[in-house]
């Protein structure tokens, strides 16, 4: 495997002022992501974690230091440009789905694969999560689990360069968790896309290549697992 | 002031957009029901306040002569309580730098004698009742002309042409509209209302010791008809015309017109607007509280009751109301004013009783209250009767479905953007109607708005391009040999003459009755077209009548029935005759009969009463001047002035009219698509959020609200357009007056325009939630879930 490093972040800030109250979310991180690796950032709320993966994925901007995709520093882009980046380089997965209640799974899918470059047809994408037989269903009429898996597929179609999931099992019970984080592992591994994983659940640290554990706003230290597991292994 | 309050304000602020613009359209409904109330009552007010304090009279009635003595004759007559005689007289009237013919009423005004129907003098004094070469002028007529006491005017009395002093301007109850006789429009530049002093004015008439007018004042118990009847019978020997009510003074009748479309306004506008209002409440309540929903049941959890939460929604409204109520009636007082100073422009009232009933605002608080309850009543009792538990869940997605959309091959045609805007159309097809329906509304009151311009082109068009197609309608000062025509067609530039007859009648059919005249026209004549309702020329049969058919349904007459024509001159036979058939008229209205006939009818002999010109314009004001020196004339009416004066007293009234219907339009429009936008991107602020951080730019996520918005325009513009053309057919069928009626003919340029202002404010409307879009929370909308 061709490593490359895909983010670099050096001495990352953000402070949100809130009226009279300062709330320094970052506070020097430095971090690289390198391509093809699944990373697991842990913490608890409030560690900045969430605040770390919305700088990677161009939702949110630092108010200090410099984050480079690709070699292109993220801080200095336009609306626009950050927009393009979402749109052609990341995949996101959120704790709440984020399905569109109007459309069907295949629908929810088409609706990033119409507007990416190099995208995967939906029914495939659909295949990789187990929903082959439930592509034409309404997030209504979905378990949890099944919203999740959408919103997966939905984050690897457009075969993104990185895939941001934050907490993805939060919203679920143990044994629907793991079958997301199979589907999760399933991309990383088939498709080689960066993956980074927030959870607060320490249990799934044990499926990254690497686990940086973030605690009041800078990452506490960086662990790779003697023994890494495979999504199956895990429980909690 | 309670937490609850406190929320109450909060919230209204962070919903003050939103809020002004229901608050806007209450407003303009409140102002429309305000103004139109308010200058209607400061009109009756005023026309009440002059007719008694200037005493109006009861009943009228002209006649061609009657000695003094007969005065007491009249006095006799039961429930009569003051009988006053008049000496009345058309002249020509010459007016320096002003070639066009005009003409005067000179009426006898004498300080003592007369007490009914009085002068208000706005200047100087009335003549002296021993000098002829005194006048009191109209109002209307000096201002036209910048006339001051002290400057003179030169009627042509009986043949002679006098030289008059103006010592007075003045207005009286009797002539508040300045209506030439047999004009259906005032003219205030050609013609004038003299009042003179009774003695030299009888002297000029051979009116010496006699009268050839009435006014009475009759006792409050009396019954007029009666009275009239009466009076026709003691009068037949004098050449009675046949009296009449306060009913049918002509001032009076256009007024009471006039106040019937006040009425009509102060019911149409607002009810569209309360409605609209109404709808705009339960669209924006109902998201509000849906959003609220944790909210109120974390209130219940805390204790809050049912009532109490109803109520803290029920002040919202209310605060919404009372925004709407305070801007309503502050713009409702001042367009009053405005319209009820247009309004004595036109109606020649002394003075202006400007009157604020408390009771107009009370109702109009009410029926806005009534309104906004009726659109916020669900929302609020869903609030408050939230079981607290089920409330604090979550809501679960929406429930969607397949449908047809998505069956054949119009799948494949949708993007998934445009397939979001279908789904969610037909998800809930009741509230996009209800949408539709609002911009619709909007539409149809801009097309009312327009609509009278485009009917009064057409009637004009109709009157004086079809029908009326002579330069110039002359009238005789009474029925004339036929050899007067040659008379006339010897002045140079006249190029053809035709004579025609007009009789005053009374028309009977059963217990119906009805004051006009029927003319008489010449059975080849090329002057006058009269049409059938087809708008075809239609001929006059030799024998029978024609009348307009909006008198054969008053009279509830049918071709081939007999009518009972009471003639009202000469020797006033009464006699029937069949009705042959109805022709279409959009001003006053007539009977319609071969000059020939109407002779034999009458009976007199070759008679005709006036004459149609057509002349050589070039040469018009040598043909006024020559038409001015001939005694016999009393009237003289240009065509083209004619049509200018329509023009001009309608046209302002309609511009001022079309001004505010586009503005109250244009606030319709706005409140609802800016609230539909609202909301939709309140309730989908999530999902245009995941768009957007899925790299959908800010034009591709709008596109899912605001393609949504103009799909509901663009259906609401067809929906708009048949409400429109209802909303003028019911003006149409209330303002229907013997006056005239206006033709239900809209112009495609009027549903043009109506559709580029409707487009506009929605694009406006459009552009500001776009750039709400902009600052839409990207990472706050995934942190909580709805």
């Amino acid at each position: 495997m061709n490593i490359s490093t895909v983010f670099e972040a050096r001495d990352l800030t953000k402070v949100y002022v809130m009226g009279e109250v300062r709330v320094e979310a970052l506070r020097g991180v430095n971090l690289d992501l390198y391509s093809s690796e699944l990373v697991v950032l842990l913490g608890p709320s409030g560690s900045g974690k969430s605040t770390l993966l919305n700088i990677l994925g161009g939702l949110d901007t630092a108010t200090t230091g410099s984050v480079s995709y690709a070699g292109k520093d993220l801080t200095k882009v336009t609306d626009r440009e950050l927009t393009e980046y979402r749109r052609y380089h990341v995949g996101f997965v959120f704790q709440f789905y984020n399905l569109i209640p109007s459309l069907t799974a295949r629908e929810n899918v088409s609706v990033v694969t119409e507007i990416a470059s190099n995208p995967m047809v939906p029914d495939d994408a659909l295949d990789l999560v187990g929903l082959r037989d439930r592509m034409d269903h309404f997030p209504s009429q979905m378990s949890g689990g099944e919203q999740q898996r959408v919103a997966i597929a939905r984050a690897i179609a457009k075969n993104p360069a990185v895939l941001l999931c934050d907490e993805p099992t939060g919203a679920l019970d143990s044994a629907t968790g793991v079958i997301v984080l199979e589907a999760l592992e399933r991309a990383n591994q088939q498709m080689g896309t960066t993956t980074a994983i927030i959870t607060h659940n320490s249990d799934i640290a044990a499926m990254g290549d690497r686990v940086l554990r973030m605690h009041n706003g800078s990452i506490a230290s960086v662990e790779r697992p003697p023994q890494k597991k495979t999504a199956r292994e895990i429980t909690w | 002031m309670t937490a609850l309050h406190h929320k109450l304000l909060r919230e209204l602020w962070g919903m003050k957009s939103q809020a002004l613009a229901i608050a806007l359209v209450f407003a303009s409904g409140v102002a429309t029901y305000v103004m139109s109330l308010t200058t209607l009552h400061s009109l009756q007010v005023t026309q009440a306040s002059f007719y008694s304090d200037y005493r109006f009279a009861d009943v009228f009635v002209s006649l061609k002569r009657a000695p003094e003595s007969v005065a007491e004759q009249i006095a006799e007559i039961e429930g009569i309580r003051f009988v006053q005689t008049e000496v009345v007289a058309g002249a020509n009237l010459d007016i320096e730098g002003y070639p066009d013919p005009a003409t005067a009423m000179l009426v006898s005004y004498d300080e003592e004698r007369t007490k009914l129907n009085r002068l208000f003098l706005r200047t100087g004094r009335v003549a002296d009742p021993l000098r002829g070469d005194e006048v009191v002028v109209s109002e209307a007529f000096a201002e036209a002309h910048r006339l001051r006491p002290g400057d003179t005017l030169s009627p042509i009395v009986n043949g002679k042409k006098e030289r008059l002093t103006i010592v007075g301007i003045a207005l009286s109850p009797d002539y508040i509209l300045q209506l030439p006789p047999a004009s259906l429009v005032p003219d205030f530049r050609s013609y004038a209302i003299l009042w003179m002093a009774r003695k030299p004015l009888a002297a000029a008439y051979d009116m010496d010791e006699a009268f050839n007018a009435v006014s009475l004042q009759i006792d409050p118990g009396a019954n007029p008809f009666e009275i009239v009847d009466r009076l026709d019978r003691l009068l037949a020997r004098y050449g009675g015309l046949g009296a009449y009510t306060r009913k049918d003074q002509p001032s009076r009748r256009y007024l009471s017109e006039e106040f019937r479309q006040l009425q009509a306004m102060a019911t149409v506008f607002p009810v569209i607007f309360l409605s609209v209002s109404a709808f705009l409440l339960y669209v924006v309540f109902g998201r509000l509280i849906q959003l609220q929903r944790e909210e109120v049941a974390t209130l219940k959890a805390f204790g809050y009751s049912n009532f109490a939460i109803g109520m803290h929604y029920s002040q919202l409204v209310v605060a919404i109301v009372a925004v709407g109520l305070a801007i309503g009636s502050a713009a409702g007082v001042w367009l009053a004013q405005g319209l009820s100073a247009m309004y004595i422009t036109f109606y020649r009232f002394p003075y202006l009783q400007f009157r604020l009933d408390a009771e107009v605002f009370l109702q109009a608080f009410l029926i806005a209250l009534a309104a906004a309850f009726t659109g916020s009543l669900f929302a609020v009792r869903r609030a408050a009767l939230q079981p607290p538990a089920e409330a604090m869940r979550p809501e679960p997605p929406g429930r969607y479905r397949r449908t047809w959309l998505d069956r054949g091959g119009l799948r494949r045609l949708l993007s998934e953007p445009s397939r979001m805007i279908a789904r969610n159309l037909q998800r809930r097809p009741g509230k996009a109607l209800l949408t539709s329906i609002g911009i619709a509304a909007a539409y149809s009151i801009l097309v009312m708005g327009l609509f009278f311009k485009d009917s009064i082109d057409y009637m004009l068009d109709v009157q004086f391009r079809l029908t009326e197609r002579d330069d110039i309608t002359v009238s005789f000062v009474e029925p004339t040999s036929r050899s007067a025509l040659f008379d006339l067609l010897r002045i140079p530039g006249v190029e053809q003459a035709e004579a025609f007859r007009a009789v005053p009648v009374r028309l009977r059919h059963e217990q119906r009755t009805y004051r006009t005249v029927i003319q008489g026209f010449e059975p080849d004549s090329t002057l006058r077209s009269i049409r059938n309702t087809e708008l075809e020329p239609a001929s006059i049969p030799e024998e029978g009548l024609l009348m307009t058919d909006y008198l054969a349904d008053l009279l509830r007459v049918r071709p081939g029935e007999e009518v009972t024509v009471e003639i009202l001159e000469g020797a006033r036979p009464v006699r029937r005759i069949p009705l042959a058939g109805t022709i279409s008229q959009f001003l006053g209205v007539s009977g319609y009969m071969q000059v020939k006939s109407l002779n034999r009818l009458v009976g007199e002999g070759n008679a005709i009463s006036g004459a149609f010109l057509l002349i050589d314009t070039a040469r018009e004001n040598e043909i006024y001047s020559k038409l001015k020196g001939m005694p016999r004339i009393a009237g003289t009416e240009v065509k083209r002035k004619a049509l200018r004066s329509l023009t001009e007293s309608m046209g302002e009234q309609m511009l001022i009219f079309a001004g505010i219907a586009t503005l109250l339009a244009a606030i319709i429009a706005f409140g609802v698509v800016y609230n539909s936008a609202r909301i939709a991107l309140s309730e989908r602020a999530r999902e245009l959020a995941s768009l957007r951080i899925f790299g959908y730019t800010r034009g591709e996520a709008s596109f899912i609200l605001l393609g949504e918005l103009s799909l509901l325009t663009l259906v609401s513009l067809p929906l708009g357009m048949l409400m429109g053309r209802w909303l003028c057919g019911m003006f149409v069928r209330n303002l229907q007056t013997d006056l005239f009626r206006l033709p239900l003919v809209l112009e495609p340029r009027t549903y043009a325009y109506a559709a580029l202002v409707v487009l506009i404010c929605s694009l406006v409307s459009g552009w500001i939630v776009h750039r709400e879009i902009k600052r839409l929370d990207l990472v706050g909308v995934l942190k909580t879930r709805e």
